[in-house]
């Protein structure tokens, strides 16, 4: 211990280079962010937005580079976001910025890979100097076009393009980029309500930065900036130059819409970061499942943080060691003008194929696959809002409903796979008496899938069952976006496949997997959500394990005998001897 | 009888015991037994008697709160408890909101639900939203269950089904076949616990009520008889997490609803204190060993709500608990407290918990082989806490033990010297406490600038200081027996009880009035059954509340809703209600869009006698020090000297310029420089910031 008294460094608070004083400062940076998306959470009004958490929200110094991101629902926004500040400033260099300019776009390919997602930028002025800017980013609820879903030939019928332009100019709004998103829209007082919430979140990030430099006295963020930049670029580098430098690929087939699509990465670990090229990936699709580079680079770059360095902030000094390319017109880099409005049923399956790298450089360090794309619920029903008779629809109650749901993630290197819980998605599903309070659908069953997870040594997480119809007379439209069902999640070193999901009618009929298709009246759908895929050979499971898991009706007492190799009893005992045959035969 | 009142409050580590009789205070903290809880109250209250000379017929009220069903929750020690839910939703527990709470850590768990899969069963029936029957329930098949039930021994059942809320009949006819055949099992039904609608969140709280129920019904039973044996004759009542008492009978019922009950009791504290100060705009600020607990306090009441998260499992992090829908103080607790550990990661930045060194080993400077630094040890290298006079001086601090580990842990790492690691440590967690508080009020749509804070349990006093200026706050307050906060809360709590309906009310045309009135009379009936049996002449006072949003929104916000009965005029009444409270929220309103009711409340208490208005402040004195100590100016960065008093020597008046110290014997108040310390007319010391 030091003598205090003569304590060299004795001054840390008033010290700018102290580092109690600079993590003080970065700690508080990190709140004002949070802050800016808790208040665009609370005040939005698309389903994604408040209970996905699909938004946005971040901070950059003046020459663009970002300092911190809110941690929030869904990896789509990671470093997207990011690189739509660079394109902001190209086209809006600073010098021509006034304090109360605000900036908005919802181009897929200079912000985050479709119509329905909002981009802002705020520069933030104190005392007249620009200190920062700050940008956020939500899903609105409808964007005009088709709406959500698949159907979609080129951008052009997916809803209204906003290009890069300004919102407010030196605090006053333009009332006509707010007549036009008016004019354009379905539900134009909530989307438009959801464009004030974006530009208040800004505004309310950007008065709590300047009541932080009171406080700490500072007048920029230089130092700050650096020393945020620096450490997080080095920790994130430590982390990397602890795998095995080289070369790994992998490949993964998923069921696309007209054609299955082949996902391939090539990922390169050197001393100086990861990289991923997606070259060898399948070409364009003709519907809307195609992905701009933006969002390919945000969840492949998700999947490696997550493996990599999960605690290391995502800043531009942590994310630059990760670096992202695929071929122009790859399904990975659509080009203008293809249709991209469901790009995340692709995006989504990214981490997996990253995964599929890593477990060749690290053996057994990631999750085997899962269904990693969502199986939402999205229906909706009225007149004039399906294809079907209008005398049919005549008396029917308008409604839509969207909840998120998922089937079961893949076995992780020691446990088990999650059941029925979105990855890599973070999304919250809607209870289902509130789907039932608000329109005319009823849920019959929700429940887990026996037998849908992978068997391994560790098991995948199980997929859910659902059938649901309407309460009343009349057809109903279904919107599918779901992969999974022809190429199911896979296991990894030994561990057996998930299940695939399956969509049809109780009457037999099967649907499509992708696609708005009408519900007859009566009908009732059923829903079959895949399983992860196994990790390890399944007749390695700790039987105990296997025991639990049938007597819980997980996995039924054949799976027990034929995958897992354990004779069970008719009440759900070990049969030793039996056992001892499957598993040594 | 001389109408004296006893409260006692059992913790983790110390059962807090508070008398108050003719005007006096008596406090005492007496250890938790863990194995028999009861006998850490009958000896605190033994102690409480022999010191102030009471008897038991002296007493008119005894008011407890605990956190045994806290505990049996978080180390999953309740009953063998089964589940009937619709059949098709067995899993609805499990699957939760299929969400993960934290993105980037693939090994995450979700907490497991309180009832195992196997031990779930399905009913066949369903009720749609609107309480139309869909499909009876058959009760041939509950014969089978009932079977099950009896084979697998299930000591507690909890029933949850589609839409109960809105229709009860299912649930009450099986209740009541339970009830027949098999009597020894306690039911919970899911509309009586929480007849709320959202499936997941409504069976939660069921299950957590039956889970609790066996062990919370024979200890409140054991409880209650052997006070009786005590001579005790008074009524006992037991403190609730949304701050009202309950009766006996209302507790053994709703077990659930005395989770959390202790840091209610701070919050109804800060509250008596906001309003005998004249206070409007308060927070409290509840520091212990092991978390910090932050509240809101306007016009002299707590904010309330009726939705909470119990056992945490991954570092205390928002979804990783079960959630409960119950009346609750609305409160943010984070893992900062004493016993808080440091230690630095990978990007050479300190972390200061949730971990917690517990009271085993404790901090390294307790001397019980604790090797990791925590807050209490920068508090020691940092001059705030005299090692030789810890806990009123019954324990010895060992400060090379503090320095030794701080060093290793967090000096070394970051090149830093003893006291700038602690200082590093402090600012960390006073830090963390800051930006949850800042997080917590936008949630609430609230501003913390100018509130007041009130600082009680046995950390806050050390950091309020600080905080108060991290916070931009000038004032604060440390009340009298700020140690043992909770229970001198319970003795000021009143008797009240909150009943809520799920109600889908869209205000349009379709707006009910009639029925509206129907429900409130119904709610009204239910909670006066509920106050009278706890406070039979009672004065009541109702309020009533709207959870209202926009159509289409996923969150709602309460608003307080006029006096009834109703007519069609509080469509329009309730908009405009909705929008000034949506306005205050969140600086706007969204004209043209329907709004929704989603939920309503009726809380009926009883009326409580207001504090005496704090006298003004007495003529200023300047007492003398007892002594000198080096303290930390964070000003500055450096060790300097500073007077050092003994809190119980000071007189109402009594002005102390920071720096200083105001030690008594559960804890102590830092005085930083640049406030000025005051000891007002009913003993508490009033910090203000009078600027550098």
């Amino acid at each position: 211990m030091t003598d205090p008294k003569s304590d060299p460094e004795s001054n840390p608070i008033n010290d700018p280079l102290s580092p109690i004083r600079l993590q003080i400062m970065w700690d508080r940076l990190i709140a004002v962010v949070e802050e800016q998306a808790l208040t665009l959470i609370r005040t939005g009004f698309s389903t994604s937005t408040r209970e996905a958490g699909d938004l946005s929200a971040g901070v950059f110094d003046i020459s663009g580079d970002m300092l911190a991101q809110a941690v929030t629902g869904t990896p789509g926004h990671v470093n997207s976001m990011a690189r739509s500040v660079r394109h902001f400033l190209d086209r809006f260099p600073i010098e021509e910025m006034a304090d109360g300019d605000v900036f908005l776009t919802n181009d897929p390919w200079k912000g985050t890979g479709h119509l329905h997602d909002f981009t802002f930028l705020t520069p933030c002025f104190r005392g007249g100097a620009l200190v920062a800017l700050f940008a956020s980013t939500c899903h609105v609820v409808d964007i005009g076009g088709r709406g959500m879903t698949s159907d979609g030939r080129t951008i052009y019928e997916e809803g209204l393009y906003i290009p890069l332009m300004r919102f407010a100019h030196a605090g006053k709004i333009d009332q006509a980029v707010i007549d036009i998103v008016t004019a354009n829209v379905r539900e134009p007082v909530q989307v438009v309500g959801d464009l004030h919430s974006l530009a208040t979140c800004n505004d309310l990030a950007c008065r709590r930065l300047c009541e932080m430099m009171d406080e700490f006295a500072i007048a920029d963020l230089d130092r700050l900036g650096g020393h945020i930049l620096d450490r997080s670029r080095i920790a994130a580098l430590d982390a990397i130059r602890k795998l095995p430098e080289g070369v790994y690929h992998h490949q993964m087939r998923i069921d696309g819409l007209e054609e299955p699509v082949d996902l391939v990465a090539e990922m390169t670990i050197g001393a100086d970061g990861i990289d991923v090229d997606f070259t060898g990936s399948s070409g364009i699709s003709s519907y809307g499942i195609n992905v701009p580079l933006c969002y390919t680079e945000a969840y492949a770059t998700f999947g490696v943080k997550c493996i990599v360095a999960p605690d290391v902030p995502n800043n531009a000094g942590s994310l630059a060691t990760i670096r992202i390319t695929a071929p122009k017109g790859s399904i990975l880099n659509a080009q203008h003008p293809a249709p991209v409005a469901v790009r995340h049923v692709t995006g989504q399956m990214l981490p997996d194929v990253v995964f599929g790298c890593l477990h060749e450089a690290l053996g057994e360090a990631v999750p085997a696959e899962g269904t990693s794309c969502l199986w939402n619920l999205y229906a909706y029903g009225g007149p004039g809002r399906v294809d079907a008779d209008p005398a049919l629809l005549a008396d029917a109650q308008s409604f839509t409903v969207l909840s998120f749901h998922s089937g079961g993630t893949g076995a992780r290197p020691g446990k088990d796979g999650l059941s029925a819980t979105a990855f890599p998605s973070g999304v919250r599903n809607v209870p289902v008496e509130v789907t039932e309070a608000m329109s005319p659908l009823i849920v019959w069953r929700k429940e887990y899938r026996q037998d849908s997870g992978g068997a391994g040594a560790y098991r995948g997480g199980l997929g859910q069952v659902m059938e649901l119809s309407l309460l009343e007379d009349a057809p109903f439209a279904f919107s599918a976006l779901f992969d999974r069902i022809d190429h199911p999640p896979r296991g990894r070193s030994g561990g057996a496949d998930g299940a695939g999901g399956t969509i049809g009618l109780q009457s037999g009929a099967t649907l499509n997997g992708k696609g708005t298709q009408t519900i007859p009246s009566g009908e009732r759908v059923v829903i079959e959500m895949p399983g992860g895929g196994g990790l390890g050979d399944a007749k390695t499971r700790d039987p105990a394990q296997v025991v639990a898991d049938a007597r819980a009706g997980l996995i039924s007492i054949e799976a027990a005998h034929d995958q897992y190799g354990i004779a069970l009893t008719p009440d759900g005992e070990i049969d030793a001897a039996a056992t001892d045959r499957l598993r040594n035969a | 009888m001389t109408n004296a009142h006893l409260a006692a409050d059992i913790g983790g580590t110390f059962t807090d015991i508070a008398v108050t009789h003719q005007g006096a205070l008596f406090t005492c903290k007496v250890p938790t037994i863990p194995d028999a809880p009861e006998e850490g109250i009958f000896r605190g209250v033994r102690q409480a008697m022999a010191e102030t000379g009471l008897t038991a017929a002296d007493f008119s009220l005894i008011v407890h709160g605990t956190t045994l069903a806290t505990n049996a929750l978080i180390e999953r020690k309740g009953a063998k408890t089964a589940m009937l839910v619709t059949d098709g939703f067995r899993d609805a527990v499990e699957m939760a909101y299929e969400n993960r709470f934290e993105q980037y850590d693939i090994f995450m768990d979700k907490p497991p639900p309180l009832v195992p899969r196997e031990f779930r069963y399905g009913v066949p029936e369903r009720v749609d939203a609107k309480g139309d029957v869909l499909i009876p329930l058959d009760e041939n098949a509950v014969g089978g269950l009932i079977e099950e039930l009896r084979k697998h021994r299930i000591e507690a059942v909890a029933i949850g089904l589609m839409h109960s809320y809105a229709a009860p009949g299912h649930e009450r006819r099986l209740g009541d076949i339970l009830a027949r055949e098999l009597p020894d099992v306690l039911v919970s039904l899911s509309c009586e616990v929480s007849p709320e609608i959202r499936e997941y969140e409504r069976w939660s709280t069921t299950a957590a009520n039956a889970y609790v129920q066996p062990l919370m019904s024979h200890y409140l039973g054991r409880l209650s008889s052997e006070l009786g044996e005590m001579g005790f004759t008074c009524p006992l009542r037991l403190m609730t997490s949304g701050g009202g008492l309950a009766s006996l009978e209302t507790a053994r019922r709703f077990p659930i609803r005395l989770v959390e009950s202790g840091p209610a009791g701070g919050a109804i504290l800060a509250a008596r204190v906001a309003r005998e100060c004249g206070l409007d705009r308060v927070l409290s600020f509840d520091m212990g060993g092991t978390t910090a607990k932050i509240c809101l306090i306007d016009d002299g009441a707590p904010q309330q709500s009726r939705s909470f998260e119990v056992a945490r499992q991954y570092r205390f992090m928002k979804g990783s608990g079960l959630p409960l829908r119950i009346p609750v103080i609305e409160m943010v607790e984070i893992g900062a407290g004493g016993g808080s550990v440091a230690r630095v990661d990978a990007l050479s930045r300190i972390h200061v918990g949730p971990e917690s060194a517990g009271a085993v080993p404790g901090p390294a400077c307790y001397g019980q082989g604790g090797d990791a630094p925590t807050v209490t040890d920068a508090n020691v290298t940092l001059g705030r806490i005299d090692p030789d006079n810890f806990a009123g001086g019954t324990m010895k601090l060992d400060a090379a033990l503090s320095a030794g580990a701080i060093d290793s842990d967090v000096g070394e790492a970051l090149s830093l010297s003893t006291l700038s690691a602690a200082f590093g440590i402090s600012e960390v967690v006073e830090e963390n406490m800051a930006n949850a508080a800042r997080v917590h009020a936008v949630e609430r749509g609230k501003e913390i600038r100018g509130r007041t804070l009130v600082a009680f349990g046995g950390g806050a006093a050390l950091h309020a200081a600080r905080l108060a200026r991290k916070l931009n706050i000038d004032e604060v307050i440390v009340p009298v027996a700020a140690g043992v906060g909770s229970a001198v809360g319970f003795l000021q709590a009143p008797v009240a009880y909150e009943v809520v309906r799920s109600r889908y009310a869209l205000l349009d045309e379709t707006f009910d009035a009639t029925g509206l009135n129907a429900l409130y009379a119904e709610m009204r009936t239910e909670a006066e059954q509920i106050v009278a049996e706890a406070a039979p002449d009672a004065d009541l006072i109702e309020t009533r509340t709207a959870d209202m949003r926009y159509h289409g929104q996923g969150h709602e916000i309460a608003v307080e809703l006029p006096a009834g009965p109703y007519d069609v005029s509080l469509r329009d009444a309730l908009t405009g209600l909705f929008e000034t409270a949506y306005a205050a929220t969140y600086s706007r309103r969204i004209p043209g869009l329907e709004v929704e009711v989603m939920n309503w409340t009726l809380r009926l208490s009883a009326t409580v006698e207001d504090p005496a208005p704090c006298p003004p402040m007495p003529n200023a004195t300047t007492p003398e020090p007892l002594g000198m100590r080096d303290l930390f100016d964070p000003d500055t960065g450096i060790l300097s000297t500073a007077p050092v008093y003994r809190r119980d020597a000071l007189t109402p008046g009594a002005e102390i310029a920071g720096p200083a110290i105001i030690a008594e014997d559960e804890t102590t108040t830092i005085v930083l420089a640049g406030f000025i310390a005051r000891l007002n007319a009913v003993g508490y010391i009033v910090m203000q910031w009078e600027g550098s």
